[in-house]
């Protein structure tokens, strides 16, 4: 069955919508990941445009994390002041990143600096993630002891404040400078940034795993809102029949991989996380590295209408 | 007197115009003989293309006949021509290089007008039934509907771009060459079919038909096919070019909608 979109000005099969939206459901769920990191390129391959997908992507990571937040909310398994801060940050750095985007946009080599993006970070935090999980995993088989919890300079800085459901006792200041560079990133990738927000508040705010996910999505939700605003007032790119697809796909995905992440443990999660992301790296990488079967792209912005 | 001088004038003009025009038939009829008597009566299966929201493609039957006064000349043989064309939207073409080992886009051209869609149908094959000079005056075929590519300086084979443009879009069914697709019966009934994809781009679809004679167009009819989206999809287009902001809110109420409710249906269902 196909569905005409409006906005994107193709036709594509609806079946396939609504499994790629249980897809990136399902791991929104299980990881607290908004599954924009997928979703995006995988919109691309359908051949629905860039600028399309990037800003509908986020529309339907708002919904996906909606509902993926309120059962994580009554789990309580979010921590909302850490959430607030991380968001504070966000705004003022997903606005940066939007003046960002434009200005490459310009120097017409958006394309690659995003695809660069992609490559430089999930290698990054896939590998590093990978490494650690797989050690805390052989850790945790021996029987060790649990890894202690780092002093390093993140908390001798000012601005204490107290993050109950985290347990913490940190300044305002490193989530609020990890929610600003996660919101520059997700503005430039077109993602809801979850995959590097989860990372940096394991290891930079030594949140334990448990919170980290549902205040991530917590987070990831006024962001990507954010987000879809801005990308629907001056790209005009946002389709709402794409979206709903996707959404339909994913809020059912999105309840599958609760369910999951809760009868895994939190190594295991973030071993399969650390695969999924270096998978996509690696992927990214070589379409980079390899000849292309067509070494002409035709871009159509700026169409009239 | 002056009134007989004018009505001499008006005679001799009349007696002029008659001569000029008496030799002008003469010119043309020894030039082309008989070839301003065919005249091309068009018909379409349908005049508009609505895009509503299960809309999956279309075809468009062109079909028509020839009008004439005299008996169909013998020779040359009668060949029709059918173009369809998309809106025409400017473009940029980008080139991919290999620098420090990854492939990046260094040139870029400007396509001024490409049009988002053509066909040309003709009823054998092109080169003999539209000569070059003819596909140069009518921009009939795929490379001459392509209009001027601005290129900057320092890219020399601009060509490049444009026949990278017409490959890109021939495979993706966007440029269609159908040779000897039109089906003519008894040089006078014509009849094609052309094939719109579902990816279209909205806006009025020139249809062009051409009668060539030994390579030379004798008669040529056009008309337009309004491609239009409808209902929801007008909508919903219309909402997101003049009220954006509403646009982006009504996409993150449903957005926001939809999580909940799903939510909430699935705590139902488990308990």
């Amino acid at each position: 069955m196909q569905l005409y979109l409006p906005i994107a000005e193709v036709s594509v099969s609806l079946i396939l919508l609504l499994g790629l939206g249980v897809m990136v459901g399902i791991l929104s769920g299980m990881f607290g990941v908004g599954g924009g990191f997928l979703i995006t390129p995988l919109l691309f391959f359908m051949g629905i445009p860039p600028a399309v997908a990037v800003a509908t992507g986020a529309n339907q990571i708002v919904a996906s994390s909606v509902s993926a937040v309120l059962a994580h909310l009554r789990r309580r398994t979010v921590d909302l002041r850490m959430g607030t801060v991380l968001l504070a940050g966000g705004l003022v750095g997903s606005a940066l990143g939007v003046w960002l985007f434009n200005w490459l946009k310009e120097q017409g080599q958006v394309d690659l600096l995003v695809r660069l993006c992609y490559v430089v970070f999930l290698g990054i935090i896939g590998g590093l993630m990978l490494i650690e999980s797989v050690r805390a995993l052989l850790k945790a088989k021996r029987g060790g002891a649990p890894r202690r919890r780092q002093h390093g300079w993140v908390h001798g800085l000012p601005f204490k404040m107290r993050f109950r459901a985290s347990g913490l006792y940190i300044s305002a200041i490193p989530p609020l400078m990890v929610g600003a560079a996660v919101g520059v990133l997700a503005a430039i990738m077109g993602v809801g940034g979850g995959f590097i927000m989860v990372p940096a508040m394991i290891y930079l705010l030594g949140m334990p795993t448990k919170v980290v996910v549902g205040t991530s999505l917590f987070q990831i939700i006024f962001v990507t809102g954010f987000t879809t605003l801005l990308h629907a007032v001056t790209t005009q790119t946002v389709d709402i029949f794409l979206a709903l697809a996707l959404i339909t796909g994913g809020v059912v995905g999105a309840q599958i991989g609760t369910a999951l992440g809760a009868r895994l443990r939190a190594e295991q999660l973030r071993i399969l996380l650390a695969l999924l992301v270096v998978g996509v790296c690696l992927k990214l990488g070589f379409d980079l590295v390899l000849p292309p079967s067509e070494r002409f792209v035709i871009s159509q912005e700026g169409a009239p209408t | 007197m002056s009134r007989g001088v004018s009505i001499l004038r008006a005679a001799w003009r009349r007696a002029g115009a008659g001569a000029l025009a008496l030799a002008l038939l003469l010119v043309l009829r020894a030039g082309a003989p008989a070839h301003a008597q065919e005249e091309v009566v068009l018909g379409l299966s349908q005049d508009s293309v609505s895009i509503s929201t299960d809309f999956d493609g279309s075809e468009i039957l062109v079909y028509g006949a020839v009008k004439r006064e005299v008996p169909i000349p013998s020779d040359p043989p009668l060949e029709v021509v059918v173009t369809v064309s998309g809106p025409f939207v400017p473009l940029t073409v980008y080139r991919k290089e290999r620098r420090f080992g990854i492939w990046v886009n260094t040139d870029a051209v400007e396509v001024d007008l490409a049009p988002s869609f053509y066909a040309v149908a003709t009823s054998g094959p092109f080169s003999t039934v539209l000569s070059n000079v003819e596909d140069l005056r009518h921009s009939v075929s795929v490379p001459r509907a392509i209009r001027s590519v601005g290129a900057p300086m320092n890219v020399e084979d601009a060509q490049a771009f444009s026949d990278a443009v017409i490959r890109i879009r021939s495979d993706t069914g966007l440029y269609q060459m159908l040779e000897g697709s039109v089906d003519v019966r008894e040089e006078t009934l014509f009849a094609t079919r052309i094939r719109l994809p579902a990816n279209l781009t909205e806006g009025a679809y020139a249809t062009r038909i051409f009668l060539t004679r030994a390579g030379r167009v004798v008669a040529e009819q056009d008309r337009v096919i309004d491609v239009r989206k409808v209902g929801l999809e007008r909508w919903l287009y219309n909402l997101s070019r003049d009220l954006p902001l509403a646009y982006g809110l009504l996409s993150l109420t449903l957005a926001i909608a939809a999580g909940w409710g799903a939510s909430t249906l699935f705590r139902l269902i488990r308990n």
